[in-house]
């Protein structure tokens, strides 16, 4: 249709229309890198400060009307040091490691099954459990931590990371089984049929031929839960009060902050440690993410 | 209920198979067993460590259970009729309600102009998109560290640079008065969540098949046109997931509030989630601290029931 307008019109127009669409087309390629960049400068300025301060000397850094984004003395990583020597900040990093790690194997033990049951084991019943634990995925630590509180104290666990252990997988469960759907109905049917005619039961159909295919979403799943359970805060800080048993995102925040005294530069540092790797990680698997989710909503 | 319908397609498959010797078929074999025998642990854990919890804080705002004294007494409404005195219960419920709206528009408007910018070609993609998704991977408590000391009285660069331009002379202390506290929140909230929208809205511009966007730029369609008559309206219910998803995070957080004022100056920016942490953990009463916790509830249920309806209207398309 666009061809039979242009053989109307006459030559010289044909030339201006040509120039407008690339001037129109140079505008929209300028456009589109500006809005780029004052996105990331925007999502990203309160890291990038944190970067900066992260290095500076106290007496640069305190100095009201100093240029914040520029070194007026020397920078320093006297404070980075003191993050690793003086605080325990290893000890949180090494915490919410072994946290995340045990969640993850408790998450995928039990959700893989789950995930399974409901997307191919077709029940009458499938559809209203998925729902109920997506009603589930929505319910917030907010609302349990006072009674969860309480349970753990029950079981003896109140004050011991190990707490984290037990509660954390009721907020990834729910995930994962939504996400792992998704995966798993991507799959074809035809791949645990051409395993049972091969003499595979169907749970040994499911081990052998299932879930070596569905293993990029069950990365999905690890990178996703060990970020949830390395961003949780409510839990943390009303199960565990001692020092040597905090996770990062509670100690962090409540052990580098001494009355009114803020270890500012070092506070930065850890909060760009953390930040950046996860963020990095997680960059690699967003299409996969953004794949799972789909495929859980549309055909879940 | 349950039982009988599990039960027969469990004969069904018997039957279909021809009974005789396969009637002692493996356990592994048998469908309906196993859709049970893999679903079990998952509602086990799940009833005991999220329905039971819920049912126990029903239970305790109705008692008097403290951190000091943790037997269970029936204490009636006390509890709720005590709260509804309290004018700080009145404000948090306010300031959540206010954070909620607040953030869900901001996150709906940026997270679409976002997902438009993600789905855009361009060089050097990968480290813009790292850049954008850092608010959202971060652990909330340590970004909103990270604003705090954007934020600060006295050092914000924020305030250097109105400064500079010559809009400010002294600092604006973003944190330390109320309205401008208010804002710091609802304006973290929604930068942490804007990335996490656009990643949603983002699934939903991939889906809109190509020949749809060709025909109306054949048809001549501008830009905007595009947008507001065909892009948007089929996107329509990812927009809600992403705003609904949002809404829970924002009205459910306490983190930002409790790193960034503690709720204050003087309560301005309390939530009922941080009111009752303060009141159920701080000051060890339980009792209260769940019934403030317990008003979150309703407005959680209609949003879930928002989202799911969200989706299946993305399932007819």
């Amino acid at each position: 249709m666009a061809a039979v307008d242009t053989s109307v019109d006459t030559h010289a127009s044909v030339d201006t229309l040509r120039r407008r669409a690339i001037l129109r087309h140079r505008l929209a390629r300028v456009g589109v890198y500006l809005a780029a960049i004052a996105a990331a400068l925007i999502c990203a300025g309160p890291f990038l400060w944190s970067l900066i301060t992260a290095f500076k000397q106290s007496p640069d850094l305190y100095q009201r009307d100093n240029n914040p984004f520029l070194y007026n003395l020397p920078s320093t990583r006297m404070h980075v040091r003191y993050l690793f020597q003086e605080t325990a900040f290893l000890t949180f990093l090494w915490n919410t490691l072994w946290v995340g790690l045990l969640v993850v194997a408790i998450t995928l033990v039990l959700s893989l099954p789950a995930a399974y049951a409901l997307a191919r084991l077709d029940r009458p019943w499938s559809g209203p459990v998925a729902i109920a634990i997506f009603f589930v995925y929505l319910v917030p630590p907010t609302l349990l931590f006072l009674s969860l509180s309480r349970l753990v104290v029950a079981v003896g666990l109140q004050d011991n990371t190990w707490s984290l252990v037990l509660i954390y997988p009721t907020i990834t469960i729910p995930v994962s089984v939504w996400l792992l759907v998704g995966f798993l109905k991507g799959i074809p049917k035809d791949i645990e049929e051409q395993a049972m005619v091969d003499g595979y039961s169907r749970l040994g159909a499911f081990v052998r031929a299932v879930v070596p295919l569905v293993f990029p979403g069950i990365v999905a799943v690890i990178v996703f839960t060990f970020t949830l359970t390395a961003s949780e805060f409510i839990y943390a800080l009303a199960f565990v009060a001692p020092t040597a048993e905090k996770v990062i995102s509670t100690g962090v925040p409540t052990e580098l902050v001494r009355g009114d005294v803020f270890f500012w530069q070092s506070l930065q540092a850890a909060t760009v440690l953390v930040a950046f790797p996860i963020a990095f990680v997680f960059n690699l698997f967003l299409d996969r993410f953004i794949a799972g989710f789909t495929m859980g909503a549309v055909k879940g | 209920m349950v039982q009988t319908t599990a039960a027969k397609p469990d004969t069904e498959v018997a039957a279909r198979n021809g009974g005789g010797r396969r009637d002692r078929r493996r356990l592994a074999d048998r469908e309906g067993f196993l859709a049970w025998a893999m679903l079990l642990p998952s509602i086990v854990y799940i009833a005991l460590l999220v329905g039971l919890p819920l049912l126990l804080a029903v239970a305790f705002s109705f008692s008097d259970v403290t951190a000091g004294d943790p037997s269970f007494d029936w204490n009636g409404l006390a509890n709720y009729r005590q709260i509804f005195d309290d004018p700080v219960f009145w404000q948090s419920l306010r300031n959540t309600i206010i954070f909620t709206a607040g953030s869900m528009v901001l996150i709906v408007v940026f997270g679409k102009v976002l997902a438009n910018i993600l789905v855009a070609d361009f060089h050097g993609k990968w480290i813009v998109r790292f850049l954008v998704l850092l608010p959202w991977t971060t652990p909330v408590a340590l970004s909103a560290i990270a604003w705090l000391w954007m934020l600060d009285s006295i050092f914000s660069p924020i305030d250097w640079m109105l400064r500079e331009v010559g809009l400010i002379n002294g600092n604006m202390y973003w944190l330390g008065r109320p309205n401008l506290a208010l804002l710091s929140v609802i304006a973290v909230h929604a930068w942490r969540l804007i990335p996490l929208a656009a990643v949603i809205m983002m699934a939903g511009l991939v889906a809109i098949p190509n020949d749809i966007k060709e025909q109306a730029e054949v048809d001549g369609g501008g830009y905007w046109r595009r947008m507001f008559e065909i892009t948007i309206p089929l996107m329509m219910p990812l927009i809600a997931v992403a705003a609904l998803f949002g809404a829970i995070v924002t009205f459910t957080d306490m983190t930002v509030v409790y790193v960034l004022t503690r709720g204050g100056p003087t309560n301005s920016t309390q939530v009922l989630a941080s009111w009752a942490f303060f009141r159920g953990i701080e000051g060890g009463d339980i009792a209260q601290g769940a019934a403030v916790a317990l008003f979150l509830f309703p407005l959680l249920l209609a949003a879930a029931v928002l989202i799911l309806r969200a989706v299946r209207r993305m399932e007819v398309m």
